[in-house]
């Protein structure tokens, strides 16, 4: 019996590591609530934020679908503290050690976690997507953005690119605080550091003095390269184009999961 | 009885005071031993010091005349044609300023008065035609297109004026060196509703008055202009600034009759002030006579330097508060929250069983280190700021040493209430990650959102709302340089304009603090810890 358990074949304990977080996501209240919380504020936001827009001419500039996910800026934080809780409340609550006990395989045991985390995410960035997009769509015509102002469709391969966009946005932000949470280990420290990366790039953008500086502040920050994912008109004067800007935010949150595999699989919990 | 059962417990006064003072001598030690929390102070300070090399890390180039607007679209319009800048002219108070309109003058020896009656003020915008043509001509007025009588020092730019005025939707003003406006009659001019204009010249005194019909005069204002020689240019203008938002140049005419002087009249000069230069007219004006009518056609402004883009101040090289404040406000939560987390809030509870007492204690330690840190932080960006903006190639705006006091000492009580309203929702909230998140969204989140700019359009009533409404309002007790409602710019809060007062945002955010202290307060004494 034990030699049957010795030779179990590694996907075997992935399956197991995976049932085993999904049991702590459904049987602990905070994660439903937080992703609950993450749909509210980004869906909430967008009604408020379509329902003050105003396009009077034809040349206003507007973008609509920035305008209906005008949410994310809120969204992002909670699907932050949401990546973050993931491996902090691990730690925070001393949880982590039985957790490597159960799961030595540290790396299948962060796969599942970022697995569990993924699967959840992805669900609840597309609700709160679908509903900005739905409001936006509802309330911008009675705004301005009609057909006699340059908007014929809300559902053209643009938009179809910008929800899409955001809602790969919203996890990456996720995955990439589950990244800096197993790196930093504490929940308050890294939920500032992903903040401290989300917010300040687009504020340090603004405030330089230099033009090129910030356009190259605006490429490398993952809040301002997200934003370009879900632009649909203007593209070609963005200092991205939208899948580039998705991709930096994907490198971004690659790099951070690389450094948290490292420091799982080579410092002691 | 059960007053005399407590009083033991509850000391008052002097013994009282004592405690609390053991109890913030004790915060203080819990606050300088923890190795992570003293590490977030430095990096605080450094984040905030060494970010003023970014934002003045360059050189503006000068495709465009300083004074050409179109410039000043954005953060993220590039100016591409390189060019040393010529420096702006400089006002009486030392200010960058804009001095280029067409002005017909005769010079005024000693005491004099000038007057006018004023028939219409109309203007034209030079709209460009398909590549290649020449740019045309169409009717168009800016609301701050400008035409009247003005006693000026000489036609050197930034020199000593004052002028009485007709605008384009802002009725009779009068102006003097540059930064101050006073109005006058309300509505447009027109020639069965002229509108007459006088100056008094009287030693270092100029008068201004207006009437409606040449007999009743009302006064407007008395500007006292220091620096007036015995001998000034005296005479008619006309000048319209451009369109900041779509770079359009403007011209205006001004229809001026029955011109009255109290001195021997030598004829009208007409001169182009600026010349042609980068910061002269963007178009050049010209006087015609006709049949005891003199019309003044002028291009450009007399006004400030102020705007987006258009100068430095200080403000600038505090740019980096931004960055400081997630090191603190991760801080004031885990002073707090850390207690929960490792179950020490019991111990303290059982030290100080006056729950408010031990917030307050936590509340001053927090707050005094915050400040002192900002303090610090501050002063190093000023002095550093300060000996970097020559490279920028940027006009500066010269600050007051008031005023400059004023944006250190509020740059550190602005992260020194962060930090305490963090403190705040953490014990509200008792769980460190929500805390930081809370604390970093209420103050980031509005700011971002109101400075998310839309093409062609400053921030809407709504959106100014966001800045005086939450803590981000905090961030205007940085503001250097005045909004001048009379100066047609743009003003964002990216350009460091803000809709409240200094002081008063200061308090928006000191009253979001209290107030999280209070329901911190009730919450803690209500509930178990």
């Amino acid at each position: 019996m034990s030699l049957t358990a010795r030779v179990a074949p590694p996907r075997y304990l992935l399956g197991q590591a995976l049932h085993a977080e999904w049991t702590k996501f459904r049987t602990v209240a905070g994660p439903s609530w937080l992703l609950a919380g993450a749909v509210t504020v980004t869906v909430a936001v967008g009604v408020a934020a379509a329902s003050v827009a105003r396009c009077s001419s034809a040349a206003c500039g507007i973008d609509p679908a920035s305008v209906s996910f005008t949410g994310i800026y809120l969204g992002q934080a909670a699907a932050a503290v949401a990546g973050v809780l993931a491996i902090g409340n691990e730690y925070s609550t001393g949880m982590i050690k039985l957790s490597l006990t159960a799961m030595p395989r540290r790396l299948t045991w962060f796969f599942a976690k970022a697995t569990m985390l993924t699967g959840p995410m992805l669900i609840a960035a597309t609700v709160a997507v679908l509903g900005s997009a739905l409001a936006g769509r509802l309330i911008l015509p009675g705004h301005g953005f009609t057909p006699a102002h340059g908007y014929t469709s809300l559902s053209a391969g643009a938009d179809v690119r910008a929800a899409a966009g955001t809602i790969l946005y919203l996890t990456l932000i996720a995955l990439l605080s589950l990244g800096v949470a197993a790196t930093v280990r504490d929940s308050a420290v890294a939920i500032g550091l992903v903040l401290g990366v989300l917010y300040l790039f687009p504020i340090a953008a603004a405030v330089v003095s230099s033009p090129a500086l910030a356009r190259h502040l605006q490429q490398i920050g993952p809040l301002p390269a997200g934003l370009d994912a879900q632009a649909t008109i203007g593209v070609k004067s963005l200092p991205l184009t939208p899948w580039q800007g998705l991709g930096v935010v994907a490198l971004w949150t690659v790099g951070a999961l690389l450094l948290g595999a490292l420091v799982l699989k080579f410092r002691d919990a | 009885m059960t007053t005399a059962a407590m009083t033991p417990h509850r000391p008052t006064g002097a013994a009282g005071q004592e405690r609390f003072w053991r109890l913030v001598h004790a915060e203080w030690n819990k606050f300088r031993t923890v190795r992570g929390w003293v590490i977030a102070m430095i990096v605080a300070i450094g984040a905030i010091a060494v970010f003023v090399f970014a934002a003045t890390s360059v050189s503006r180039s000068c495709g465009t005349p300083a004074s050409s607007l179109s410039a000043a679209r954005s953060g993220s319009t590039a100016v591409s044609v390189s060019t040393a800048c010529p420096p702006p002219p400089a006002g009486p108070g030392g200010e960058p300023v804009q001095d280029d309109f067409y002005f017909a003058h005769q010079p005024l020896t000693g005491n004099g008065t000038i007057t006018v009656q004023m028939t219409s003020l109309t203007g034209q915008v030079e709209v460009s035609q398909a590549p290649g043509g020449a740019p045309q001509l169409r009717p168009g007025m800016q609301p701050w297109s400008k035409a009247g009588i003005i006693i000026k020092q000489s036609l050197s730019q930034g020199s000593a004026y004052a002028a009485m005025m007709v605008t384009g939707t802002h009725g009779v003003r009068m102006q003097w060196d540059y930064q101050t406006d006073t109005p006058g009659l309300t509505g447009s001019v027109s020639a069965t509703s002229p509108r007459w204009l006088r100056l008094v010249r009287d030693g270092s005194t100029i008068t201004g008055y207006d009437s409606a019909d040449g007999t009743h005069w009302t006064l407007v204002g008395s500007a006292t202009v220091p620096g007036l020689t015995a001998t000034v240019q005296a005479g008619l203008f006309a000048a319209a600034p451009g369109n900041p938002n779509t770079g359009a140049t403007f011209t205006a005419t001004g229809a001026f009759r029955h011109i009255a002087l109290s001195w021997p009249g030598a004829g009208w000069t007409g001169t182009n002030v600026g010349g042609s230069g980068p910061n002269g007219v963007p178009l050049p004006g010209r006087l015609r006579q006709n049949a005891g009518t003199l019309a003044v056609t002028g291009s450009g402004d007399i006004a400030p330097l102020a705007g987006n883009l258009n100068v430095l101040s200080a403000q600038r090289a505090l740019a980096g508060t931004f960055i400081g404040l997630i090191p603190l406000i991760v801080v004031g939560a885990m002073f707090i929250t850390g207690e929960y987390r490792r179950g020490l809030i019991q111990v303290s509870l059982v030290a100080s069983p006056r729950r408010g007492r031990l917030l307050a204690a936590k509340a001053v330690v927090l707050g005094m280190v915050s400040f002192v840190t900002g303090l610090i932080a501050a002063t190093l960006a000023v002095a550093v700021g300060t000996h970097r903006f020559a490279r920028t190639g940027i006009p500066v705006w010269p600050v007051p040493a008031l005023t400059e006091a004023r944006l250190v000492v509020g740059t550190a009580a602005l992260l020194a209430v962060a930090a305490v309203l963090a403190l705040a929702i953490g014990t509200i909230l008792r769980r460190s990650a929500l805390a930081v998140t809370t604390a970093i969204v209420l103050i980031f989140v509005p700011y971002l959102l109101a400075t998310k700019q839309t093409p062609q359009a400053g921030p809407s009533a709504w959106v100014e709302s966001l800045l005086r409404i939450t803590p981000a309002a905090a961030f205007s007790v940085q503001q250097a340089v005045p909004q001048f409602s009379q100066v047609t710019a743009i003003y964002t809060p990216t350009g460091g304009y803000y809709p409240l007062a200094p002081w008063a945002g200061l308090a928006v955010e000191c009253a979001w603090a209290a107030a999280a202290l209070a329901l911190a307060y009730y919450l803690l004494r209500r509930r178990d810890a």
